[in-house]
């Protein structure tokens, strides 16, 4: 297989990759359950779900202030969910991609293999 | 479907009873001490150093994409909870999904930018207890899942999609029973809930959540399987050259 039919086809795999993540993250995110989750469900049931902190940190950042959990403020319910879904999908997809930039060498050349 | 009438469909009826938040897996800020807080972040942090470590070492960069596309799809994953009879829900964590196609270490990495996100942006599980989340339900996962995938796999047959399949079904259930005892072990020691109260009560839903967590899991690593077999971190022989491989060492 030619290099360049390789890169072609990873560029492809990404490509369909994020695709599919952003399909389910915009049109699957409103089928999902509403019910409590596990530990959600545990906490209400040992009745210990008022321990969890009225004013946690998390509400002092800026990103409070534009979305309230998984949803964007200030935009009808049936896409506040879908937009933070297609924001959170997109923000994690370059974040990793950044890291693993970062942290994987370049080019790797040839002798990087016998090196171990 | 066009897209204007799914809105639609989307903000009907429903849609409108207010959307809580969901927590899963995901514990907030107050549930646990000071000291479980502190261990749990000195491990996870441990752990991230090490993986960042091997990342550097033995992967190449065709590893980098696939790190993305798995980052994006486990939060988006996460986003959609499934109902669990008797009024519960659950989402996939996906340590298990991440180790089999990245290695535990770039699985590692992955799984913790997911929870940075949900933590940070989305008020999604506590930023003081986000050591113990990036633990219990990322790094258990990598780990825990990963080599118990990689020893079924390899025991049944390491070309073998059966292998694949079961080894994957079995560590993804797996990682999401451990990470609920061990969250259960740290209510416990913080004080929040008896010990055997908080097991028996984690257990028991979890034991059904792990069944979603391993339903999606073998349905993604199948597909794969069967379109880009190369992807694996170990791929199954003969469908990759050994200069393809994402990854080095394993």
């Amino acid at each position: 297989m030619s290099n360049n039919l390789t890169r072609s086809r990873n560029r492809a795999f990404a490509i369909a990759g994020l695709g599919i993540a952003l399909i389910v993250a915009v049109f699957l995110s409103p089928f999902a359950s509403q019910d409590p989750d596990g530990l959600d469900r545990v906490s209400q049931d040992l009745k210990f779900e008022d321990k969890a902190a009225e004013d946690a940190p998390a509400s002092k950042l800026p990103f409070y202030s534009i979305f309230d959990e998984y949803a964007l403020r200030g935009v009808p319910e049936g896409i506040a969910t879908p937009i933070a879904g297609l924001v959170g999908t997109l923000a994690t997809f370059g974040l990793a991609w950044g890291i693993g930039k970062l942290v994987v060498r370049g080019e790797s050349s040839p002798s990087d293999e016998s090196d171990r | 479907m066009p897209i204007v009438p799914l809105m639609q469909a989307l903000s009907s009826g429903w849609l409108y009873h207010p959307i809580q938040p969901y927590l899963a897996l995901h514990i907030p800020d107050g549930f646990l001490n000071l000291p479980v807080i502190a261990v749990t972040w000195i491990l996870a942090i441990a752990l991230i150093a090490i993986s960042l470590n091997r990342v550097q070492a033995d992967y190449q960069e065709k590893a980098v994409p696939l790190m993305g596309v798995c980052a994006a799809f486990i939060f988006a994953a996460q986003m959609i909870n499934f109902p669990i009879p008797g009024g519960t829900s659950g989402h996939l964590l996906g340590g298990t999904l991440a180790g089999a196609l990245l290695g535990p270490w770039a699985g590692t990495l992955v799984m913790t930018v997911v929870f940075i996100v949900q933590a940070v942006v989305f008020q999604d599980g506590g930023l003081t207890v986000l050591g113990a989340n990036i633990f219990n339900m990322g790094l258990i996962g990598t780990f825990a899942g990963y080599y118990l995938y990689k020893a079924i796999r390899f025991a049944i047959g390491r070309n073998k999609l059966s292998g694949m399949a079961v080894g994957a079904a079995v560590a993804a259930w797996a990682s999401v029973m451990i990470a609920a005892i061990i969250c259960a072990i740290q209510l416990a020691v913080s004080g929040t809930v008896p010990l055997a109260v908080a097991i028996g009560a984690m257990a028991t839903w979890h034991v059904l959540i792990g069944i979603g967590e391993a339903a999606i899991t073998v349905v993604a690593l199948v597909f794969i399987w069967r379109t880009r077999p190369d992807m694996f971190y170990d791929p199954p022989r003969r469908a990759v050259s050994p200069r393809n491989r994402i990854g080095v060492g394993s």
